[in-house]
């Protein structure tokens, strides 16, 4: 205080803006950053640009640069995008192969997943951290290289495709002998590589889920007369849906919008639904177009996106309830 | 006395049943760990019985391999003269209530106590009369529709009870049945436990590590210590008649001394114990000589505190080091001429004001004990 | 095991094979002699020497380190920032909407995240006249706010399982609540924020989709390279260039499993001593 008095009204000034605002930093100031930062980021970065796109699907598709215009001679909201995406066979097709191939990767994924996830809460502590690594591993490859992986071995010339078409040949009668089996450019080859590159999201969120259940359950269970596999069902069925919703949706939304797998190893005539909006967009310079099948998507994923949201943020919930 | 206690106790207990489960030579060993270790036990059909012992005895692993979750390396168990050996849980007429309750959260309770049922052959009709029985037993029939997590701690343990005992086991397990209630709640569930299993008549095994909780709950306690089983006996006999060092201390406070077997005239031996600076005179135990060491233990409650020498033997002289004030009774510290502290626990009679005590911190007293109140311990 | 299960048990097996079959043939016909790729043809390794001899490959190995260094650094501040915003904030105007922005990419197709974003840029330089070219800065932007939700997620489920009571404790000693960010809660959450930023550094090094609506001429990342060539088919510099990639990553993995195991077993030997110390 006296040293405060000794240098003069001037700096006391000084002295007390300066405290005011270390107060404000304090008190608000260091919260109000934190949030809004990443907040505005968001905003600017994610938010708009998608409002762009929702904006872009109901405007008019111009012979100009850019390809599009808003009002003027041409209505505010022009539907006529929408029209065309609900009335041509090509978008429907493309949607419902989209659809088809990213729900039987999602189903096979969860067999193959499930037991998986399972025999990893059944492991030795030591061997189950080993195996988790060796799931995790592949997804820290590059996801490019794991699609150009399976290219080599669907190739009619490769070993593993010799190895199926001989195993089919003996099984098979001889009229009806193959010289190779046509696996690349079919949707059998898009799911196949999409169970191969999503089966970690189905297992990392079951397994999550699995090791958390109470053991004590599965012998409660038992000790009132239920076999294993009855205790499965009753116990741990489900109780693991959480997971399984998780598991389903994380591999299902991104694979109903896969660019690059259909890309390299789909039927190039049964387009995806990621191809017609790169397709639109730069080859057709359909802008619009582009935007409304986007949109249209994202319409059709909203409903498992939420339920993802949903699930996720009860999960958060009960573990902060959690004692 | 022991004999005319022992034949009462007989009396109280059912003794004229051939043991319901008998646990032969059971020894389970982890890599070279060993749980529990060749651990021989009968259990009476309807009786109460408790293991007991601090965590890690193998009281829980024998727990468990009696329902079936583990295998013993060694021996086998009989339950109702059938023998268990590769019989999975399942199967096993043994139902569990567990430590957790381990009740089914994505059940009611209602569901919860039906599903040992599924198994069982009764029609539709029996099998809900079964369960509002059971729920009846337990008073939970105005929450049969509830979620586990929708009701109380105590009331998810009458659960697990209901649950457990629908299916009418030969054996129920309790694994710490009232660990996870709370103190006022737990006397309350004690009394009601006992209640329940007189009505049914199962048969109960508690495991515990509470010494209250199996001496109220039990009719016979077996106290086990690094696998093996200590004593088996009632909780008089435990409490009274311990039969080793680790019984004595393990089940209530106690001061041990070390001591010399002077003589032995009929039932009463002469003891020289170096703390109290002479002899003192104690029950003969069977099998002792004089010359022999032995340990001496006294109970705190067992001797009085005066501030006169008391008539009669076994007087000791001491100074209050340390007193605590319950209010229904004090605890005195007495340190012995030796340097040796020993705890005296003294009901408190009569109303005393401040420095009306029977004695105070630094003053001289006299402690004395019965002969038939001291135990001999030869182990 | 607890309960042996001879279908979990032959599940897994497949489930590994089904794992490792395709990388394990790519590795092998890395060193495969032949010019077609699918057949095997003698032992060479011609193809790495090819590989290291391509400026090409090794330019765009470069601008995608630096693109993922960057970014990641980026993401990890602003997505820490985000979960320590969601973790300990209960309460602020917008929040529903900021949980919902913070989930929201992490589950985005990409194509819909890509073409949102070429879109934005376009109509960014149109409006303010920036970015005049799409390059570098914008597919750094476009890494950042996709690959920060992720460090958030990591950051934001670490926070909620710490214990509040010792950034209470601090707080009751008299640090300000920044200060009690700076000295307890950081230290604290700090492997969640290096494993958020080798995730964020990951994922923009792996990209393909988004890095190819935003990136413009004479800017190709690795992947994109990878891509063009890929589409023309199987080729074996690229088994050369995936085998030096898998190694990477999974001796990065193993020694970085093999540390952490490590200092998880002295501290759980730590705890035994000071257990049996105590006794």
């Amino acid at each position: 205080m006296t040293e405060l008095s000794a240098t003069g009204p001037k700096t006391t000034r000084k002295a007390a803006r300066r405290s005011g605002l270390a107060r404000w930093f304090n008190r608000r100031g260091w919260s109000d950053i934190t949030i809004a930062t990443p907040y505005l980021w968001l905003l600017i970065f994610f938010l708009v640009p998608f409002l762009i796109v929702i904006a872009m699907s109901v405007a008019t598709r111009t012979p100009t640069s850019p390809p599009f215009s808003f009002g003027g001679d041409h209505p505010l909201i022009n539907t006529a995008t929408y029209e065309r995406l609900f009335s041509d066979s090509l978008y429907i097709r493309a949607f419902l192969t989209s659809i088809r191939n990213a729900a039987f990767a999602t189903f096979l994924c969860l067999l193959i997943g499930y037991p998986m996830a399972l025999g990893l809460t059944r492991v030795s502590k030591s061997w189950r951290n080993i195996l988790l690594m060796l799931v995790i591993l592949p997804f820290w490859t590059s996801f490019l290289l794991r699609v150009y992986a399976w290219m080599g071995l669907m190739g009619n010339n490769s070993w593993f495709n010799k190895l199926l078409t001989s195993a089919y040949n003996m099984m098979m009668p001889e009229e009806w002998a193959l010289r190779s089996i046509q696996m690349m450019n079919t949707n059998f080859a898009v799911v196949l590589v999409t169970v191969y590159s999503y089966l970690p999201f189905m297992i990392l969120p079951l397994y999550a889920n699995l090791e958390k259940l109470d053991m004590t359950l599965n012998e409660a269970a038992e000790d009132l007369g239920s076999r294993p596999f009855r205790v499965f069902l009753d116990v741990t069925l489900p109780l693991s849906v959480p997971g399984i919703v998780a598991g389903g949706l994380l591999v299902f939304i991104p694979a109903s919008g896969e660019l690059i797998i259909p890309g390299l190893v789909g039927n190039p005539s049964q387009p995806m639904i990621g191809r017609v909006i790169q397709d639109e967009f730069a080859s057709a310079r359909d802008w619009p177009m582009a935007s409304a099948v986007a949109v249209a998507l994202l319409l059709l994923l909203v409903v498992p996106m939420m339920l993802y949201t949903y699930f996720d943020a009860k999960a958060h919930e009960k573990k902060a309830m959690e004692p | 006395m022991q004999a005319s206690i022992q034949t009462a106790l007989d009396a109280v207990a059912p003794q004229d049943v051939a043991p319901f489960i008998r646990i032969e030579g059971v020894t389970k060993r982890f890599g070279t760990f060993t749980a529990v270790s060749s651990v021989t036990l009968d259990i009476k059909k309807g009786e109460i019985f408790a293991l007991l012992g601090g965590s890690g005895c193998g009281k829980t692993t024998l727990l468990r391999m009696l329902a079936g979750f583990e295998t013993p390396t060694e021996g086998r168990i009989f339950i109702d003269g059938q023998d268990m050996t590769g019989v999975p849980a399942y199967e096993r007429p043994v139902h569990m209530m567990f430590q957790s309750y381990a009740l089914f959260p994505h059940m009611t309770v209602e569901k919860n106590v039906a599903y040992g049922l599924k198994h069982e052959r009764m029609t539709d009709a029996e099998r809900k009369a079964r369960v509002r029985e059971m729920l009846e037993l337990v008073q939970l029939t105005q929450f049969s529709h509830r979620k586990p997590h929708q009701i109380s701690g105590g009331q998810r343990q009458r659960v697990a009870l209901a649950r457990a005992l629908a299916r009418q086991p030969k054996l129920l397990l309790l694994d710490e049945p009232l660990a996870a209630l709370d103190k006022k709640l737990r006397e309350h569930t004690q009394f009601e436990l006992m209640d329940i299993q007189d009505k049914t008549g199962t048969t109960f095994m508690v495991v515990t590590h509470d010494q209250e909780e199996a001496m109220i709950l039990s009719n016979r306690i077996a106290v086990m210590d690094k696998g093996e089983v200590k004593q088996v006996g009632t909780p008089t006999e435990i409490y009274e008649y311990p039969d080793s060092r680790f019984v004595a201390g393990f089940i209530g406070s106690i001061t041990f001394f070390d001591g010399k077997v002077a003589s032995v005239t009929g039932d009463t031996a002469m003891i020289e114990v170096p703390d109290f600076g002479g002899q003192v005179s104690a029950r003969a135990i069977p099998g002792i000589s004089a010359g022999q060491d032995i340990t001496l233990a006294l109970r705190p409650e067992k001797i009085a505190i005066g501030r006169t020498k008391p008539e009669g033997p076994n007087a000791i002289e001491g100074t209050v080091d340390d007193l605590g004030y319950f209010g229904k009774d004090s605890l005195y510290k007495v340190k012995l001429g030796s340097g040796k502290v020993l705890s005296v626990l003294s009901v408190n009679g009569r109303r005393v004001g401040e420095g009306e005590r029977v004695a105070d911190w630094e003053d001289r007293v006299w402690l004395s004990f019965d002969p038939g109140a001291a135990i001999l311990l030869t182990q | 095991m607890r309960r042996r299960s001879r279908f979990l048990f032959t599940m897994m097996c497949f489930g590994f094979a089904f794992f490792y079959v395709p990388i394990l043939s790519m590795i092998v016909f890395s060193f495969n002699n032949a010019r077609l790729a699918t057949v095997w043809g003698g032992f060479s390794t011609k193809w790495y020497v090819k590989l290291f001899e391509n400026d090409q490959v090794i330019n765009a190995a470069i601008l995608s380190l630096k693109i993922a260094v960057l970014s990641a650094s980026f993401a990890t501040i602003l997505g820490t920032m985000a979960g320590l915003a969601l973790a300990r904030f209960k309460v602020f105007r917008g929040r529903t909407l900021f949980s919902g922005l913070v989930t929201a990419p992490l589950i985005m197709p990409e194509v819909i995240t890509g073409i949102s974003s070429l879109i934005f840029f376009i109509m960014l330089a149109e409006w303010v006249g920036w970015p005049a070219q799409r390059g570098f800065a914008t597919v750094t932007l476009a890494h950042i706010t996709f690959s920060m939700v992720f460090v958030t997620t990591i950051v934001h489920s670490r926070l909620t399982e710490a214990d509040v009571a010792v950034e209470e404790a601090a707080m009751d000693l008299g640090s300000r609540p920044w200060q009690v960010m700076r000295d307890i809660t950081l230290p604290i959450i700090s492997p969640a924020i290096l494993s958020g930023w080798l995730l964020a550094f990951t994922i923009s090094l792996d990209d393909v989709v988004i890095t190819s609506f935003t990136t413009g001429p004479g800017n190709t990342t690795l992947p994109l390279l990878i891509w063009s060539k890929v589409k023309l088919g199987v080729t074996p510099d690229v088994n050369a260039l995936a085998t030096i990639t898998v190694c990477v990553v999974g001796i990065g993995v193993i020694i970085a499993g093999i540390v952490l195991n490590a200092a998880e077993k002295r501290r759980e030997r730590d705890a035994q001593l000071a257990y049996q110390a105590n006794l």
